[in-house]
């Protein structure tokens, strides 16, 4: 036996593997794929219909709107003020219509990943051996690169908003799922039991002590989503998904130094306001369990 | 108001374990709790319980830390399932009931104050106290107007929109006093209720627990490792050690009559003068010549403040309507409120 050569599949074989593979999802795309479209379409409608609002109205009135939005989370006279002052430079910088976009497509992709991930999290949480079972899928969706599920969604959806914002939602769903799970894991067990002695049902604990007591870490694990998806935007960019990624990736293609970094720049002050506006948001709801007497 | 239903507990076993069944048989022929653990790695919580508690009345279950309290208390309104036995409110078997009719056991026949609160943190004292009535289907302004009654009725009158954080233990455990009586139940289930708790606002719910008692006559079950609280409150004294029930009866006749050396050497310490009656220490029958009387009924510590008021050294003990049942010396007043040298 040759030690050194490691014994592997012969070439022949491992083509007509890859060939066999290929084929058959080819053909499962070709079967399958106008149904699932029709299926993502009002997730689409509803992403163009945002996007158009964005960019068409006024962009006072928009900025207005977005900075309000951020008041009412944060509650912060300074949060506010940081992000109105971010929204104009953007503008300023000729950078407003991309920085709309790129908030629309993370503002679908976060409520998707709220509407799937929320509910997974609470089945993880009420069933050791569903947590046994996600819990590695989660694994797989945060170490696979990025651009391997990018192929085979492509095939499915083409180029498009659609394949975008389902990479950015696998991308970023797992901290969603985790911190919902955990959250409700972490309930004081003495509440809980006090909620079963009075009679609660499951679906009465859930509704008045499982999901608020879990709120504050179901929170984080929103932020850590938006984040995600903000960080997924330049990849999202290559499959189509039009924004603040774009002009990232032809800097990078063209070397276009100024143009990356302003950009890139861009993408971070809305991370920041995001990031700040949903944190503020989760302290708050925290003010009552933290202990003033002992 | 008809008196509630007692509460029978019969040979009630609980073993912790995956196979806690089969372990009963082991029990029965005596095995001990530590040699069950060590040789089959089941943890003994309850062992054989006989105890009948009383309706409209305190039941004080007593014991160390780890003795079982929790897990007794825990059988009556089936927070934890039993190995064996059985607990009947009435005709019915708490451990028989189904998953439907046990909730609506917890719902409307039971409420439970627990020793670490257990307080909802993201809701106000009002939005704590309807909680009962809430998981019942009623809530709106019929839930408020009777939590706020009792709200008002535990001296929190003014807190209603106070969060539990900004509230002392004391106040906290008020609101979960609220919380129970709110629900109308008839058993009040307390465990190490007020263990948490500073000696004197300890001393104060105990106040307010034997004031409320006084008219609303429910069947109480309280847990205590406090002899002291035992006796004040309890109509009724049950004293477990590893699991299993080593006397039951009234404070006195346990502070009197300790069943074996663990009880006496619990009892050394204890305030005889606050435990025990006056009938219990006269002479019955006889009359004594002096014109100073006593009420039937009234503790050691009352009499012995009446001699040293009055001055007299013999008193007549009396009934209700003034007939005397016999005597008592202020010497044998005090001779039983010192603890006897040995037992
Ligand atoms: N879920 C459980 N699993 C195993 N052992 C338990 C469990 N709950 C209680 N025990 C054991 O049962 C005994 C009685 O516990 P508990 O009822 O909590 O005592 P207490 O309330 O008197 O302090 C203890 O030895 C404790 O370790
Ligand atoms: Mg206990």
């Amino acid at each position: 036996m040759d030690w050194i050569e490691f014994p592997s599949l012969g070439r022949a074989d491992l083509r007509d593997l890859r060939v066999a593979i290929d084929g058959s999802f080819r053909e499962f795309t070709r079967a399958y794929g106008p149904a699932l479209e029709r299926i993502f379409e009002p997730l689409e409608d509803f992403l163009v219909w945002l996007e158009t609002l964005l960019i068409q109205s006024p962009w006072p009135l928009v900025l207005i709107g977005l900075v309000g939005i951020v008041f009412l989370l944060s509650r912060s006279v300074k949060i506010s003020l940081g992000a109105t002052i971010a929204l104009l430079l953007i503008g300023y910088f000729g950078m407003w219509e991309d920085t709309m976009r790129t908030i629309a497509v993370v503002t679908v992709c976060t409520m998707v990943a709220v509407v799937l991930g929320i509910p997974v999290g609470i089945a993880m949480a009420r069933s050791d051996r569903m947590q046994s079972v996600v819990n590695p899928v989660l694994d797989l969706m945060q170490t696979m690169p990025s651009f391997v599920y990018l192929i085979p969604v492509v095939m499915i959806f083409g180029l498009g908003k659609v394949p975008g914002v389902i990479a950015v939602v696998i991308y970023a769903i797992p901290p969603m799922i985790r911190l919902t799970n955990l959250g409700i894991r972490l309930v004081d067990p003495d509440v809980l039991e006090a909620a079963d002695a009075f009679g609660s049902s499951g679906r009465q604990k859930l509704l008045n002590v499982q999901l608020p007591l879990a709120l504050p870490t179901i929170m984080a694990g929103i932020n850590q989503c938006i984040m995600m998806s903000l960080a997924m935007v330049v990849v999202a960019s290559m499959i189509g998904v039009k924004g603040l990624g774009q002009p990232v990736l032809q800097a990078i293609n063209n070397q276009y130094f100024t143009m990356g970094v302003m950009n890139g720049l861009a993408i971070v002050a809305i991370a920041i306001i995001f990031d700040r506006a949903t944190q503020a948001y989760g302290k708050r709801l925290q003010k009552h369990s933290e202990v003033v007497h002992g | 108001m008809a008196e509630p239903h007692g509460i029978e507990i019969k040979n009630l076993y609980k073993i912790f374990g995956p196979d806690g069944a089969s372990m009963v048989e082991r029990v029965i022929n005596g095995m001990s709790k530590q040699e069950l653990n060590e040789k089959h790695n089941h943890v003994l919580g309850l062992n054989d319980i006989n105890i009948s508690m009383p309706g409209g009345k305190i039941t004080v279950v007593m014991g160390l830390s780890g003795s079982g309290k929790s897990t007794l208390i825990r059988h009556i309104n089936r927070l934890i399932d039993p190995t064996a036995g059985e607990v009947l409110y009435g005709e019915q078997d708490v451990c028989k009931m189904s998953t439907s009719e046990l909730r609506e056991f917890r719902r409307h026949r039971t409420a439970m104050v627990f020793q670490k609160f257990a307080l909802l943190p993201h809701r106000t004292v009002m939005q704590n106290t309807v909680y009962g009535l809430e998981i019942q289907g009623i809530s709106g302004k019929k839930a408020e107007a009777k939590a706020a009654q009792w709200i008002s009725r535990v001296g929190l009158d003014g807190f209603e929109d106070n969060y539990p954080n900004q509230l002392s233990g004391g106040m906290q455990q008020r609101v979960g006093l609220a919380r129970a009586l709110t629900n109308d139940a008839d058993i009040l289930l307390m465990d190490e209720a007020f263990s948490a708790l500073d000696p004197l606002i300890r001393m104060d719910m105990q106040t307010v627990l034997l004031d409320l008692q006084q008219e609303l006559h429910k069947t109480i079950v309280f847990i205590t490792h406090d002899l002291d609280e035992a006796l004040r409150l309890g109509d009724k004294i049950a004293i477990l050690r590893d699991g299993a029930v080593i006397q039951q009866g009234s404070g006195q006749e346990i502070v009197l009559r300790p069943a074996d050396e663990y009880i006496s050497n619990f009892v050394q310490e204890v305030n005889r003068g606050r435990v025990i009656l006056v009938d219990t220490v006269m002479d019955r029958g006889e009359v004594a010549e002096t014109d100073m009387v006593l009420q039937q009924g009234i503790l050691l510590e009352e009499a012995a403040k009446q001699f040293a008021e009055s001055g007299h050294a013999i008193a007549n003990v009396v009934d209700k309507s003034g007939k005397p049942l016999g005597s008592l010396s202020m010497q044998q007043a005090i001779s039983a409120m010192v603890t006897p040298n040995s037992h």
